[in-house]
């Protein structure tokens, strides 16, 4: 039987009472959300907090998607499955959709949380990447205040991030472009496994050259941002031997290793073209007129 | 600590340790061993409960954390003798062989179903993802399926008021 070690129980019931719980627990504390990625790790005492601050009833005060003039707004406790139905994500960054449409399986994502899977900042995890390909801030409250952190500085390498003790991620802000778009591909071997490899893009395009672009590869190394492959496309016109090109570029930058899940060749491989398809698929969603 | 829980419409408080799981729980503490203590690991499903009407892996979700919501339970399907449309179909179309999956197969076919305004609606592949984080050894899946439809085409007659 798979039990975690014993622990202390706190359940917060406001984002004030959790703050303050980790003010004053340090760094023997532990949020926990939804549960799905902390309590596996709990039972494999791969984790082993003295205390667990449940913010199970912040639910609601953190759970929702709007728009907020150039941005996005997702509360951290927003959960896997209202990434998926939400209409908001779907039309403005739809590569959530793609993402949630192959996140673990539909009972885990009833319970999973956006805030609980970039805190967890597992380089196959799937959001850090939807995240990052999206340039995302993340916004961190302490009892002293709030820092807005962007992707690049709250993703620290696998399993660390920027929060410190007392703080918690409390929203992800999402910003929007008017021609912006954006998409993810995936392999994964069966429902609720982690990813072979996948890859996320966005793009935005202004007078007819690509003035932003976010690309993070996943389960293929600790760096999910991929710098080479997004260099390779800034200010260049679209075009479909570009996004091969940057693609191959990201591939060849990355460092997957050779696991139960497949070679790190055919893991190099396979990014590669799923970072090719999803430049596509964002650009196809913007109606370019691909060469 | 102490806990009380919701479970198919009545609290039950216990005393507990912190890091007691839901499934136990229900198991050891409650006596409900209707739900099946499967993988451990949150991938089988055969440890499937509603939290608030929507499917959750007992396993992976604390005692104390059930605190706040209601919890059902395969042995709160049957109300008064009478078995749900659910079990029903289960029994119509063979859609168990050992048994080990079937409460939370029947569990997350509830939820499906009051999910939408019309189930037979619903088509063979939004039955089968809904299914989709649970796995039946048996492999029995199209029969899950067929039970999952017979429910959904004989809905519980709404009792007289």
């Amino acid at each position: 039987m798979q039990v975690p070690a014993p622990f202390e129980y706190e359940r917060a019931t406001s984002v004030e009472e959790a703050l303050k719980l980790l003010a004053e627990l340090g760094a023997d504390a532990r949020l926990l959300a939804g549960g799905y990625s902390l309590l596996p790790m709990m039972k494999l005492r791969l984790a082993t907090p003295k205390w667990i601050v449940d913010i199970d009833p912040l639910a609601a005060e953190l759970g929702y998607v709007e728009e907020d003039g150039d941005a996005i707004r997702i509360g951290a406790m927003t959960t896997h499955r209202d990434l998926l139905e939400s209409e908001l994500l779907a039309g403005r960054a739809p590569i959530f959709r793609d993402a949630e449409r192959e996140i673990a399986d539909p009972v885990v994502r009833n319970r999973g949380t956006i805030g609980g899977a970039l805190c967890q900042a597992d380089p196959s995890e799937d959001l850090s990447a939807v995240c990052t390909a999206l340039g995302a801030e993340i916004v961190v409250r302490s009892l002293a205040g709030e820092r807005v952190l962007h992707m690049e500085d709250f993703y620290r390498g696998p399993y660390q991030t920027a929060v410190a003790d007392d703080e918690m991620a409390v929203e992800i802000r999402v910003p929007l472009h008017d021609r912006s778009s954006s998409a993810y591909e995936k392999i994964n071997r069966r429902v609720g496994d982690w990813a072979v490899a996948a890859a996320g893009a966005a793009l935005t395009i202004e007078d007819g050259v690509i003035a932003d672009a976010g690309i993070a590869l996943v389960a293929v190394g600790s760096e999910v941002a991929s710098t080479a492959a997004r260099e390779a496309l800034l200010g260049r016109e679209p075009a479909e031997a570009l996004f091969e090109e940057a693609a191959a570029a990201g591939a060849a930058a990355c460092t997957p290793i050779t696991d139960q899940r497949g070679t790190a060749a055919y893991k190099r491989h396979a990014v590669g073209v799923l970072a090719a398809r999803a430049l596509g698929r964002a650009a196809e969603r913007l109606a370019l007129e691909v060469a | 600590m102490q806990v009380t829980v919701n479970v198919n419409g009545r609290d039950h408080t216990r005393e507990v340790e912190p890091r007691t799981l839901l499934v136990h729980f229900l198991r050891d503490d409650l006596g409900l061993t209707g739900t099946h203590w499967g993988c451990d690991t949150s991938n089988c499903g055969a440890c499937v409960v509603l939290m608030d009407g929507e499917p959750a892996k007992s396993c992976t979700v604390l005692a104390a954390t059930a605190a706040g919501h209601e919890i059902r339970t395969v042995e709160g399907l049957e109300v008064d003798g009478v078995l749900d449309p659910v079990q029903q179909g289960f029994t119509e179309e063979h859609g168990l062989q050992c048994g080990f999956c079937t409460a939370g197969m029947m569990l997350t076919a509830r939820a499906l179903l009051d999910s939408v305004p019309d189930p037979t609606s619903l088509t063979d592949a939004e039955i089968r993802d809904a299914i989709s984080g649970q796995i039946c050894r048996c492999t029995g899946y199209a029969t899950i399926v067929r039970s999952i439809r017979w429910a959904a085409e004989h809905p519980k007659e709404e009792q007289p008021a």
